[in-house]
């Protein structure tokens, strides 16, 4: 358990020097101020207008569930990116060489390159879905929907990802372990607009299908489930389409299974890194 | 603890179709400085390799320390310097010897002691709180070295570990290896610097083509001493008779020959043979066989390049 926090401290410590993550804040900085301002203006355009309260609250719930899309679309970009070359990137270098010939296990190696990544990306995440919904809270007086829900299903999607992005990383090169972890994404993303397209227009095959593909790509039903929490009833019957849409809700077994297919692809990095050649 | 810190027996390595290590045997003793040459390609990393674990022996065993390879065990008192030197480049040489040595169970006040007095013995001191990434070469295989000391190892492996130094940095090191000889601490070196080998090693392994094809005790070696003759006549009757003292190594030219002998004690005895088979003798030099010469001579003409 010692080597997995120290190896976990020294991710945390490099990663934290990473040009990679200094993008990622720049781009946090960036979003926080425009939503912080567009929801200003919003604000003070539905009170002079003046809309009826269940207006206004709507308009509040879908700012706060594209503030959160947004802020779960970067930390995704991130758990996806930060740790592609984790593994891959310190086999190619050599860094890896000195790091296994010491007295330490290769599953500690990568437990404690997940435990340290788990804790930037998740803290990223909290810092910029914090700042949504500290924005909306603070110009709105609007308090997101079961944000105590969403937001841990938002983290499991998280470091669903990133736990793909390291088990790639053990066998796959740096560039093609990237690829491949954003081509999980993609697919899974498209598998929920094929499941919300199939139910919106009462295509059993179409939404059958969604739901396989998030079978075997379960990060997108984690947002979905999220944003399902989020909306107060009278925009989940606009059944919108698309990355918000309620017109398919994931069962909550898609929450443990999402969770399963964390702990199972943890495994399999464990695993396969056990026998990589260094 | 063993006679023996490294003991592999028949350890063989294939990537794909390509035998990279083909029944390696070797031991090293306590306190051996031992060196591993080889020409580019000869599987002399890849042995380094197997004995640290970072691969895995398709065949062959063998222990480490008296634990066998591959085990966590084995690795508890083993330090290594890889060739290429490649760290954590955003540490500072005293963060990377210092997570270095946690890695080996080592806290506190005994850690950060060790980590000041390895940085000044390897001259790193007043770069200590620099960044890696903006170190010479040079610096980056002493902090290296460092690195791979931290935890005072009984067993050192050191893969080209002078290949980036000036002369005074190799000095040091070959100092610091002599410091650890001392101790009793065994150094695996993988080095193509013969000179720095010859000067340092105990023992040397010669590796052609995946194999041990060669082992030499340095300074002690049977047949590394040679003497030089220029003398007329060098007929065949003369070269018979020379013989009888030891092998011919080379006919360097038609008045010049070179002869294998046990040592330098028989070149009086070579001399007055000369003169009296009437022989005019006009040069008579003995020398130790140069490690380059025994690297030449065991590899053969198809490993020379070219």
């Amino acid at each position: 358990m010692r080597s997995i926090l120290t190896i976990a401290h020294l991710t945390l410590y490099d990663a934290r020097r990473r040009k990679i993550l200094g993008a990622a804040a720049l781009c946090a900085a960036v979003f926080l101020t425009v939503f912080t301002t567009a929801i200003a203006f919003a604000t003070r355009e539905l009170i002079e207008r003046p809309a009826p309260f269940l207006e206004r609250q709507a308009a509040f719930a879908v700012f706060s569930i594209l503030g959160l899309y947004a802020a779960n679309f970067l930390s995704v970009l991130l758990s996806a990116l930060l740790p592609v070359d984790a593994l891959s990137g310190e086999i190619d270098s050599g860094v890896m060489q000195t790091l296994a010939s010491k007295p330490v296990r290769r599953s500690e190696i990568v437990l404690g390159k997940w435990l340290g990544y788990g804790v930037v990306i998740v803290g990223y995440f909290l810092v910029v879905a914090g700042g949504v919904l500290l924005a909306i809270r603070l110009a709105a007086g609007y308090v997101a929907l079961n944000f105590a829900v969403a937001l841990p299903l938002m983290v499991l999607e998280l470091l669903l990802m990133l736990s793909v992005s390291i088990a790639g990383g053990t066998r796959l090169g740096t560039v093609t372990n990237g690829i491949a972890t954003i081509g999980f994404y993609g697919v899974a993303f498209i598998g929920g607009w094929v499941e919300q397209f199939g139910a919106l227009s009462g295509l059993h095959s179409a939404r059958t299908v969604g739901i396989a593909v998030s079978l075997l790509s379960p990060p997108d039903t984690l947002w979905r489930l999220s944003a399902y929490y989020l909306q107060p009833d009278i925009v989940r019957t606009l059944g919108n389409g698309g990355p918000f849409s309620a017109a398919s809700v994931p069962s909550s077994m898609m929450v443990w299974w999402a969770l399963g297919f964390t702990v199972l692809t943890v495994c399999a990095a464990v695993y396969s890194f056990r026998d990589r050649q260094l | 603890m063993t006679d023996r810190v490294i003991d592999a027996r028949g350890l063989r390595k294939y990537f794909g179709e390509t035998l990279a290590v083909d029944d390696l045997s070797l031991t090293v003793g306590p306190g051996e400085i031992f060196g591993f040459l080889g020409p580019n390609g000869a599987g002399k990393t890849t042995s380094i390799k197997m004995l640290l674990s970072l691969v895995s022996p398709d065949a062959g065993e063998g222990e480490v320390l008296g634990m066998p390879i591959g085990s966590r065990a084995s690795r508890t008192r083993v330090g290594f310097l890889p060739e290429h030197c490649r760290f954590h480049d955003s540490l500072t040489a005293r963060e990377l010897v210092r997570f270095h040595g946690r890695l080996h169970g080592m806290r506190g006040q005994p850690l950060e002691t060790r980590i000041d007095q390895l940085l000044s013995r390897v001259d790193l001191l007043d770069a200590a709180d620099r960044p890696l990434r903006g170190y010479s070469k040079g610096m980056l295989q002493r902090a290296g070295l460092a690195q791979a000391l931290v935890h005072d190892p009984l067993l050192v492996f050191l893969d080209e570990p002078t290949s980036g130094l000036d002369p005074l940095g190799r000095l040091l090191v070959r100092d610091i290896l002599s410091e650890l000889r001392s101790r009793g601490v065994s150094v695996f070196l993988n080095s193509h610097l013969l000179g720095e080998v010859e000067t340092t090693c105990d023992r040397v392994a010669f590796v052609k083509q995946g194999r041990v094809v060669h082992h030499l005790t340095l300074g002690a070696a049977p047949s590394s001493f040679e003497i030089e003759i220029r003398a007329v006549p060098l007929d065949a009757r003369v070269l018979e008779g020379l013989a009888q003292f030891g092998a011919i190594a080379a006919r360097q030219a038609i008045d010049c020959v070179r002869l294998r002998v046990a040592g330098d004690a028989v070149l009086p005895e070579v001399s007055r043979w000369l003169v009296t088979q009437g022989v005019q003798l006009y040069e008579l030099k003995g020398r130790r066989k140069s490690l380059e010469e025994w690297f030449v001579d065991v590899m053969g003409d198809d490993q020379r390049p070219g």
